[in-house]
């Protein structure tokens, strides 16, 4: 609606003495003398006027680059800094692709110095001798709870040939009565020179810490020279040597696969007790911002295609509403490599500062997670590569400069004739059938005037339906993504099943109120996690394991103050005798040793009958028969078992083997918890420690009638009852679902900044009509109506289209976030697209085209009727 | 109940600036009897259009009121001036303002819808108006396609769908040829004998002479002659 002729800004300016007025001597100004030659400074006032006159269009430009440079930035940084740090820690220490566990009883050391020559064997470290010890602080830990078993190796010397682990504190054990920690096996208060007891099956000492070791490959927890492990350890029929592998090629689960069958195939049948693949520990290591990358990286890519799409958009709107401008900058001598440079240049001014805005926000945006990954390696400020930050926003002006390319030369072309001469409204022959057959709609006439829109300018009103599809596309995959994540939350916590969940860590005397809606009471510790948010960045120290006194392997950070776990028999019969209580079972957990798996591994024992108590299963079934098992699937991954397979755990000296019936979708524990009924593993778990119930209501009993009543009198005996619904909310997921929202609003955003734009083109090429329009009768709110009415039907064909699209991208993504956490997500986590919500999200596609059209409409509405009919 | 012989159009002291220049008109008061044809005479920027689209309600005063069968058409907002104008009024523009993406039947049923008219309703008096104006052969074509004297008798007939009780011209002849533009004189000439009261602003003098019942010159935003006249003979 501003000026566009001659009269406008632009035209005074190229008027003024000095712009084209005075070519430089000797040349023909073509645009490429330079601002001194008059022919760049004419250029430069053009695009600077262009920009400025049309500010809608400009904000659109400088947004969408920026979210699109963001989300790239972001997705590629995120992509880098999950693979980075690991990797080249990893390669510094020559870490080992395959920790393999061998029987001592079945094979010899020099047997095993053997494989070392084994084919694809690149190099070898070992054999040492391992074993699984209790450690505790010499000070004592909390009474009644044992420490987990942790993976001991003796090892003379830090420096290998394989795994090189590096001392960052201290030294390394140069005698009996000295152990050097890992430092995942540390935990505060533990130093170079504190005391820790050690306990294996042959006996007991008191151990000197004479360093803190970091082995990137996590080979062990702690190490202490072999004669001293030889006395904690030396007999039994579970002692083992360790021998460490870097294979020619060990890029992939194959190929390390390859490598363990070749080291083993001379050794006896069962020699090779268990073996640990650098990818598993390298997926743990990523986990958390692993996830993030399949959504990050499908946001960018969104971002990225609507924002060449709305730059494309814009720039045509540009070119067509400005035909008659163009024509006469011709007029007055700009050849067509200037006037095509001029609208290159009005997209790329916007879109550099959109870009530099894009790098900055990106940066931002990556500092939660980055920060997961500190923490994960212990490493300060990591941030995103400064390669990237240069080379995406580049990558992005390409892509608006190839975009803006094709108007611009479009515009370059124009006849300067046919330019100065054409008029601004579309032709009237475009649709008019089509405007004619909606005139005869028994609607109200502002309505079928609107639904006659888009078929006077069909390309525009598809463009329009690209980004109000894209749109759509991103709310669908953004309500797919939280309601995923959300279920994901749910279903993997099989620790939060049933309707009430009773812990025995709840203070005597403490608050009883744990009615339905008290969400604040304590809740088990690895609950509520989303595949990878478990690992080591959230220090494995759950509020279970703070209870059982087990922070990071092999340490004891003790429950705090006064608090004792109540007598599960009480709380059993407390729960029992409690009005309402229909069925309830109890669990423990403790740990235990795996061959192969470093520290201990989770196991938790049930007591009652749990079956169908609402675990999600990805494969096979719960267990139901003594010697059963489930685990989930980083365990099954990581011991290479399968469903029908046998393992075997063992603790001080005991072992039992159980077989895996099923997996269960379980995202606690680092995905390593076997699950079993007690009975099953009353050999090495003798004595389980009870410290959670779960509780099935009876048909038709209120939940917080049964919780009041049940911490009344848990009041008495300790152990506090809490809804089941009630999860701790991981604060990974917390910040995923925040990136969601936020990326999700910016390309709505976007979407409805593109629907502005291109009302406020079609809304001024018509101003005259709207005039017309008005001044026959048409009042404020029909005018509002018809504009809208102009948005509503693409907005709707669009969100038919963007809405599948949407779908198709969540069960695209959401099995990749999986897979690149090692968990299989249950197909009932991802078919979360009910009929109704899919309607509703369908009609998004209409309130973000209707969003979007508000503005212009209302302009319209307000637009002086006199004034209109004076608009040429 | 509004008396009958009260004047349909009633400014009083009504004046109306601008941002920028002297005022375009400046303390105008004017009376309009029902069933008058006025024509507003004067040089260009003297404020005819001006006070055309005051009446219109398209624009208001800066000072003064404006008052149509009664209503304060300085007073209304947005809304109420559309539906003032769906009730009273009927516009006839020089360069017509015909719907180019309408066909002629469509571009005349407009005001009709817009103010909701039953279709059936509307239907009819737009066949009636066609065909009194001798255009119903035209009612599927495009307006693109008319003569120019065709085009401003589609935009008679869409100005008179809803019967208004004022039919507002402006320049009504400025962009015909002679032949054309006697031709719509004719026929505003006609309305005005069938009672239809009219204030046409025109430059043209013969076309003020042969369709008004009065003459009224505006000099500077006011009157500087205002001039009645035997009824103009209606040639049929």
């Amino acid at each position: 609606m501003s000026a566009l002729g001659p009269e406008g800004p632009t035209s005074t300016r190229l008027a003024e003495p000095g712009a084209i007025a005075s070519p430089p001597p000797g040349g023909v100004q073509d645009g490429r003398t330079g601002p001194s030659g008059g022919g760049g400074g004419a250029l430069a006032r053009v695009v600077r006027a262009g920009v400025g006159r049309r500010r809608v269009q400009t904000v659109v430009m400088v947004l969408t680059t920026l979210l699109a440079v963001a989300a790239s930035v972001l997705g590629a940084g995120l992509l880098v800094a999950s693979q980075g740090p690991f990797e080249q820690a990893f390669s510094k220490q020559h870490g080992a692709h395959l920790s393999a566990e061998f029987d001592a009883t079945k094979v010899s050391s020099a047997q095993l110095a053997a494989t070392a020559d084994a084919d694809g064997v690149a190099a070898a470290a070992g054999p040492f001798p391992v074993a699984s010890l209790r450690l505790e602080s010499a000070s004592g830990g909390p009474p009644g709870i044992d420490p987990p078993p942790v993976t001991v190796v003796g090892r003379a010397e830090a420096d290998q040939p394989v795994d090189q682990v590096n001392l960052v504190e201290g030294k390394w054990a140069t005698k009996s009565g000295e152990i050097v920690l890992e430092t995942s096996a540390r935990t505060p208060g533990i130093a170079a020179g504190s005391k820790v007891e050690a306990t294996g099956p042959d006996g007991k000492a008191e151990l000197t810490v004479t360093g803190i070791a970091e082995s990137v490959g996590e080979s062990a927890d702690a190490w202490v020279l072999p004669a001293q492990l030889s006395r904690l350890a030396a007999s039994g029929a579970d002692s083992s040597y360790q021998m460490l592998y870097r294979f020619d090629d060990a890029d992939s689960q194959s190929a390390v696969v390859a490598g363990k069958k070749a080291v083993s195939a001379g050794l006896p049948d069962g020699a090779l007790r268990g073996a640990q693949s650098w990818l598993d520990v390298k997926q743990i290591a990523d986990n958390n911002v692993s996830a993030f990358v399949p959504f990050v990286s499908a946001f960018a890519l969104i971002a990225l295609a609507m924002s060449v799409l709305i730059i494309s958009i814009v720039v045509s709107g540009a070119v067509v509403a400005s035909t008659r401008r163009i024509g006469i900058l011709k007029a007055i001598g700009f050849t067509p490599s200037q006037v095509g440079r001029a609208y290159v240049g009005q997209a790329l001014i916007p879109a550099s500062l959109g870009a530099l805005l894009g790098v900055v926000v990106g940066n931002l945006l990556a500092i939660p997670m980055l920060n997961e990954v500190e923490t994960a390696y212990g490493t300060s400020a990591l941030p995103i590569p400064l390669w990237i930050d240069i080379l995406v926003p580049l990558a992005a002006l390409a892509l608006v400069v190839a975009a803006a390319l094709g108007p611009a030369m479009r515009a370059a072309r124009l006849r300067t004739a046919v330019a100065i001469n054409v008029g601004r409204t579309p032709s009237e022959e475009r649709g008019r059938h089509v405007r004619g057959l909606l005139a005869r709609l028994p609607v109200p006439r502002s309505v079928s005037l609107g639904l006659a829109t888009p078929f006077a300018r069909p390309a525009r009103a598809a463009t329009t339906a690209a980004a109000v599809g894209f749109g759509a596309l991103a709310i669908t995959f953004a309500v797919g993504l939280g309601s995923s994540l959300f279920a994901i939350q749910t279903h993997g916590n099989p620790d939060s099943v049933g309707d009430v969940t009773v812990s025995t860590m709840g203070r005597p005397g403490a608050p009883e109120r744990g009615g339905a809606g008290d969400r604040q009471a304590p809740t088990r510790g690895d609950e509520g996690t989303v595949p990878g948010t478990d690992s080591r960045a959230d220090g494995g120290a759950t509020a279970r394991d703070d209870q059982d006194g087990r922070g990071a392997p092999g340490t004891t950070t003790g429950p705090q103050d006064d608090v004792k776990p109540a007598d599960p028999a009480k709380v059993a019969a407390a729960i029992k005798a409690q009005s309402g209580t229909g069925s309830y079972f109890g669990t423990g957990k403790t740990y235990v040793s795996v061959a192969g798996i470093k520290a201990g591994t989770p196991l938790v024992v049930y007591e009652g009958d749990a079956k169908g108590a609402g675990q999600v299963m990805v494969s096979g079934r719960w267990f139901s028969a003594p010697g059963e098992a489930v685990a989930p699937a980083r365990f099954l991954q990581a011991t290479g078992a399968k469903i029908g397979d046998t393992v075997t755990l063992t603790d001080q000296g005991h072992s039992v083997r159980l077989k895996l019936v099923g997996e269960i979708f379980d995202l606690g524990d680092q995905g390593m918890a076997v699950r079993a009924d007690a009975a099953s593993v009353a050999q090495i778990v003798p004595d389980v420690k009870l410290d959670h119930f779960t509780v099935e209501l009876a048909s038709g009993k209120d939940k917080g009638d049964h919780l009041d009543g049940l911490n009344t009198q848990l009041k008495k005996i300790g152990g506090v009852a809490t809804s089941s619904d009630d999860a701790r909310t991981s604060t990974v997921i917390v910040v995923m679902q925040s990136l969601i929202a936020m990326l999700t609003a910016m390309l709505v955003v976007v979407a409805c900044l593109c629907v502005l734009n291109t009302v406020v083109l079609d809304t001024s090429e018509r101003v005259h009509d709207v005039g017309v329009f008005k001044a026959l009768g048409m009042s404020p709110r029909q005018t509002v109506t018809m504009v809208l009415t102009s948005v509503a039907a693409t907005g709707l064909v669009a969100g038919a289209i963007g809405v599948p699209l949407g779908v198709a991208l969540h069960h695209l993504v959401m099995p990749a976030m999986g897979r690149s956490t090692g968990t299989e997500i249950p197909t009932a986590d991802i078919d979360v697209y009910g009929p109704g919500i899919l309607v509703l999200l369908a009609l998004g596609g209409v309130v973000i085209a209707a969003a979007g059209a508000l503005l212009p409409a209302g302009w319209a509405a307000r637009t002086g009727t006199a004034r209109a009919l004076r608009t040429e | 109940m509004r008396d009958l012989i009260d004047p349909l159009i009633e400014l009083r002291d009504v004046s109306k600036a601008y941002d920028e220049g002297p005022p375009a008109l400046s303390g105008l008061t004017l009376d309009v009897q029902p069933g008058e044809a006025v024509a507003v005479l004067g040089p260009s920027g003297s404020g005819k259009s001006t006070l055309l689209n005051l009446v219109a309600g398209l624009d208001r005063p800066t000072q003064g009121g404006v008052t149509v069968a009664g209503v304060r058409v300085d007073e209304l907002n947005e809304t109420g001036s559309a539906k003032y104008r769906r009730a009273w009024i009927g516009m006839i523009f020089q360069f017509f303002n015909l719907l180019d993406d309408l066909t002629v039947a469509d571009n005349v049923l407009l005001p009709a819808q817009l103010a909701g008219m039953p279709r059936a309703r509307a239907a009819a008096r737009a066949d009636e108006l066609l065909g009194y104006l001798g255009i119903a052969r035209h009612r599927h074509a495009y307006p693109g396609r008319l003569s120019g004297g065709e085009r401003q008798r589609v935009a008679v007939a869409r100005a008179l769908m809803n019967s208004p009780a004022l039919l507002l011209a402006d320049e009504p002849t400025g962009a015909l040829d002679s032949a054309s533009g006697a031709d719509v004189q004719a026929l505003l000439r006609e309305l005005n004998a069938d009672g239809q009261t009219m204030m046409l602003v025109t430059h043209d003098l013969s076309l003020a002479e042969a369709c008004a019942t009065r003459t009224v010159e505006l000099v500077d935003g006011q009157v500087a002659r205002d001039t009645a006249h035997s009824m103009p003979k209606v040639a049929r």
